[in-house]
C-alpha cells in the first residue's frame, strides 16, 4: 500500500499516551490532556465564576439600595447581612467552584467538560475526595493568590517590585506543567491527580459481518473474491488497521487508491468500480488469516515482517 | 438508546451469516455486546448525573459488568483485530473504571468519615511538625517581644497598623484599655467577622500551600504571624494590661492560632515529604503527604470559621475577662482533646 496516510489514532502524539493499570490488573490506555485544552477548560471556567458573580453582585447590589432607601440609611442591619452574603458567594465561588464539580460522577468542572477533558488518579486506583481537595488548594496559590496580589499591587503607587513579584510567582506555577513529562500543574503533583481527556467512543458495526464481506461476493458485479494464502500473507495488522479506516471512513479516492495498491502487490489487474466489496472481502479474509495466527501465538505486526507460513 | 437501534438492526441483516460463517472475533463480539451496551446505558445514565432513573438492579450491576466488559477486552486483546471494537471496549472500560472508582461519597458521608476520626487521625499523622511549628511560633511570639523591648520601632515593622490605629508604643492605659473592651461600639461587627474569616482562610491555605516550596515559607509566615503578637503583648504589658490583654486575644485565638499551627505543619510536612522522599519516589511521597495534609486544611478552614465567628460576635458581646478566658481555653480543650484523644477510626473508608 503506497497511498498510505498515517493512521489518525497516530496523530495523537506519543508522548502524551499513557497506560494505566487499574486494581484488577487490567492495563487501559489513556491520552493526557494538552495543555492547551486545559487551558481552555480553564478560561471556560473563570468565565463562568466571573459572569455568575457579576450576577450575584448586581443582584445584592440592587436590593441593598434598595433597603437603603427604604429605610433611609437608618437599619444597616439588612445591608450589613447583604453585605456578608456577598462575602460568603465570593469565598464559595473562589473555593467551592471547582470542588463540587470535580467530586461529581464526571470528575469536571463545566470547562473541563466542554473541552474532554477530566481528573482522574495517577496510580490507577480510586480518585478520593482528599485528592481533589488537595489539588484546588493548591490552585488558590497558584492562580487566584498571585492574581489578587497583582491586582492590589496595581493599586497602589510606586509597587511595580509588588507586581514584579506577583508576575514571577504566577509564571512559576503557570510554566509548571512544561517542566514535567505528565504535564502536571502543582495541585496535581501534590494531590496525586492528572488530567486526561474523557473518553466517549460509540461501538462501530463491525466490517466483516456484512454479506458482501463473509462470502467475499460482490453484490454488485456478482464477483466471488477468493484470497489465497500466499496473497493473504503480504500483509500484517498495520496494514489491516488502515484497510479498517479506509474502509470505515469510505472515501472513494482513498478505496481506489488502496485497492490499486493491493491489486499490485496481488498482481492482479485493477478494476474499477467494485472496490469497496473487493477491499471488503479482502479484509474479512485478511484478518481472518491474521486471528487464526494470533491463537497460535503468530503475530505479523506489519508487511516488514517476515512470513509466518 | 441510538446504539441499539443501530445494532439490532445490523445484527438482524447479518445474523444468519454470521451463525454460519463469521470470524471467531466476531461471534465474540456478537455474544457479548448485549452486556457492553447494557454497561455503556448506565455509565452514560451515571455520568450525566441521572442516578435516580438508575434501577437497584443496574447500581448493583454496574461493577458486575464493569468486570465482565474488562476481561471482555483482555481476550479482544488477545483475539481479535478489529481495531474499532478495541478501541471502543477500551474507552469503555476506562469510563466504567471512572465511575467504579470514582469519589462516590456523598457530601454527607464524607463530612461524617471527616468528623468521625479522618481529620483527627490526619492531625496526629503530622506531629513531628506540630511540634516543629509550635516552636517556631513560640518563638516568633519571644523575638517580637525582644525586638520591640530593645528598639520601640520595631513596632511599626512587626505591627502592621492604619495610621488610626491608637495601640502604639506611648498610648496610655486608658486608650489601650479602650481598645480591648469597646466592642459594642464598634460599626459594623459582622462585616468585620466575616472579613476576617475570609482573611484569614487565605493566609492559613497559603501557609499550606507554599509548603510546596520545601517548607521554608511556612515556617517565616509562622514567625512573621506571631512576632506581631509577641510586640503587641510588650506593649500591653507595659500598661500593666497582660491579664486583659490576654483573655481579649484568648477567646477566639486560641482557635486560631491552633489553626495557623495547624496550616503550618500542614505545610511543613508537604515540604519536608518533598525534601525528605524516603524510599518512596518524590512524586508518590508529595502525593501522600499532600492529601493528608488536604484533610488537615479542611479542617483548617472549619477552625477558622469558629475563630471568626468568635473574634466578630463573641469578642464583641463579652466583655468580662474571666468569661473570654473560660470560653477561649475551654475551645483549646475541645480542640486538644478531639485531636489527640480522640481515636477512633474513620468509618466508611474509601478505599478498597
Amino acid at each position: 500500500m503506497t497511498a498510505v496516510v498515517l493512521p489518525r489514532k497516530l496523530s495523537v502524539r506519543s508522548d502524551r499516551r499513557r497506560t494505566l493499570l487499574t486494581p484488577e490488573g487490567i492495563a487501559l490506555p489513556i491520552v493526557l490532556a494538552s495543555r492547551g485544552t486545559r487551558l481552555g477548560a480553564l478560561l471556560i471556567d473563570l468565565l463562568i465564576m466571573f459572569v455568575s458573580l457579576l450576577v450575584t453582585t448586581l443582584i445584592l447590589a440592587y436590593g441593598g439600595i434598595r433597603l437603603w432607601g427604604d429605610t433611609k440609611g437608618g437599619e444597616p442591619g439588612a445591608v450589613q447581612f447583604l453585605i456578608i452574603a456577598w462575602l460568603v458567594v465570593v469565598w464559595l465561588t473562589r473555593y467551592a467552584y471547582f470542588l463540587v464539580f470535580e467530586l461529581g460522577p464526571r470528575g469536571a468542572t463545566p470547562g473541563k467538560r466542554i473541552t474532554g477533558i477530566r481528573i482522574a488518579a495517577r496510580n490507577g486506583g480510586r480518585l478520593t475526595a482528599e485528592m481533589v481537595l488537595a489539588r484546588n488548594l493548591l490552585r488558590d496559590i497558584e492562580l487566584f493568590l498571585p492574581l489578587q496580589l497583582l491586582i492590589s499591587a496595581r493599586g497602589i503607587e510606586g509597587t511595580d517590585y509588588a507586581g514584579l513579584t506577583a508576575g514571577l510567582w504566577f509564571l512559576i506555577f503557570a510554566l509548571f506543567p512544561f517542566f514535567n513529562r505528565d504535564r502536571l500543574r502543582a495541585g496535581d503533583l501534590i494531590a496525586g491527580t492528572w488530567v486526561v481527556e474523557a473518553p466517549k467512543r460509540k461501538l462501530e458495526a463491525a466490517l466483516s459481518t456484512s454479506g458482501p464481506a463473509l462470502r467475499g461476493t460482490s453484490s454488485t458485479t456478482g464477483v466471488s473474491y477468493r484470497f489465497t494464502d500466499a496473497e493473504l500473507a503480504i500483509y500484517g495488522e498495520y496494514e489491516l488497521q488502515t484497510l479498517e479506516r479506509v474502509l470505515r471512513e469510505g472515501r472513494p479516492e482513498a478505496m481506489a487508491a488502496v485497492h490499486e495498491a493491493i491489486c499490485r502487490k496481488l498482481g492482479w489487474n485493477p478494476g474499477a468500480g467494485d472496490e469497496r466489496a473487493f477491499l471488503e472481502a479482502y479484509y474479512t479474509q485478511l484478518r481472518a488469516r491474521l486471528e487464526s495466527g494470533m491463537r497460535m501465538g503468530r503475530r505479523k505486526a506489519d508487511k516488514n515482517t517476515p512470513g509466518t507460513g | 438508546m441510538a446504539l441499539f437501534g443501530l445494532f439490532s438492526g445490523k445484527a438482524s441483516a447479518s445474523d444468519a451469516a454470521v451463525e454460519a460463517a463469521a470470524l471467531r472475533s466476531d461471534r465474540f463480539r456478537q455474544e457479548r455486546e448485549a452486556d457492553w451496551t447494557r454497561l455503556d446505558t448506565i455509565v452514560t445514565r451515571l455520568e450525566a448525573g441521572r442516578t435516580r432513573r438508575l434501577s437497584d438492579a443496574d447500581v448493583l450491576a454496574l461493577p458486575v459488568l464493569y468486570r465482565t466488559v474488562a476481561s471482555s477486552l483482555s481476550v479482544a486483546r488477545e483475539t481479535s483485530l478489529d481495531a474499532a471494537t478495541l478501541a471502543y471496549l477500551e474507552g469503555l472500560v476506562q469510563r466504567a473504571w471512572f465511575q467504579v472508582y470514582g469519589p462516590r461519597v456523598t457530601l454527607w458521608g464524607w463530612l461524617r468519615r471527616f468528623f468521625g476520626g479522618e481529620w483527627s487521625r490526619s492531625v496526629r499523622g503530622l506531629w513531628p511538625e506540630l511540634i516543629a511549628a509550635l516552636a517556631l511560633m513560640v518563638a516568633g511570639a519571644v523575638v517580637g517581644w525582644l525586638l520591640v523591648a530593645g528598639d520601640q520601632d520595631w513596632y511599626f515593622s512587626l505591627v502592621p497598623g492604619g495610621f488610626l490605629d491608637v495601640r502604639v508604643p506611648g498610648a496610655s492605659r486608658e486608650v489601650l484599655r479602650g481598645t480591648l473592651f469597646d466592642g459594642a461600639k464598634q460599626d459594623g461587627l459582622t462585616v468585620f467577622a466575616a472579613y476576617l474569616f475570609s482573611h484569614n482562610a487565605g493566609i492559613a491555605i497559603l501557609c499550606f500551600a507554599l509548603g510546596f516550596a520545601f517548607g521554608v515559607p511556612p515556617l517565616l509566615l509562622l514567625i512573621q504571624n506571631t512576632a506581631t503578637l509577641g510586640a503587641m503583648l510588650w506593649l500591653f504589658h507595659g500598661q500593666g494590661l497582660t491579664y486583659e490583654f490576654v483573655g481579649w486575644l484568648s477567646i477566639h485565638g486560641t482557635t486560631e492560632l491552633l489553626a495557623i499551627l495547624l496550616a503550618g505543619a500542614a505545610g511543613l510536612h508537604v515540604g519536608r515529604s518533598m525534601a525528605f522522599p524516603g524510599k518512596r519516589s518524590l512524586i508518590e511521597a508529595a502525593a501522600e503527604a499532600g492529601q493528608r495534609a488536604a484533610v488537615v486544611m479542611a479542617g483548617v478552614v472549619l477552625m477558622l470559621v469558629c475563630a471568626g465567628l468568635l473574634e466578630g460576635l463573641g469578642r464583641q458581646l463579652i466583655e468580662a475577662t474571666p468569661a473570654r478566658y473560660a470560653i477561649g481555653y475551654g475551645m483549646l480543650t475541645f480542640w486538644l482533646f478531639y485531636f489527640f484523644a480522640f481515636r477512633r477510626d474513620p468509618q466508611g473508608s474509601e478505599s478498597e
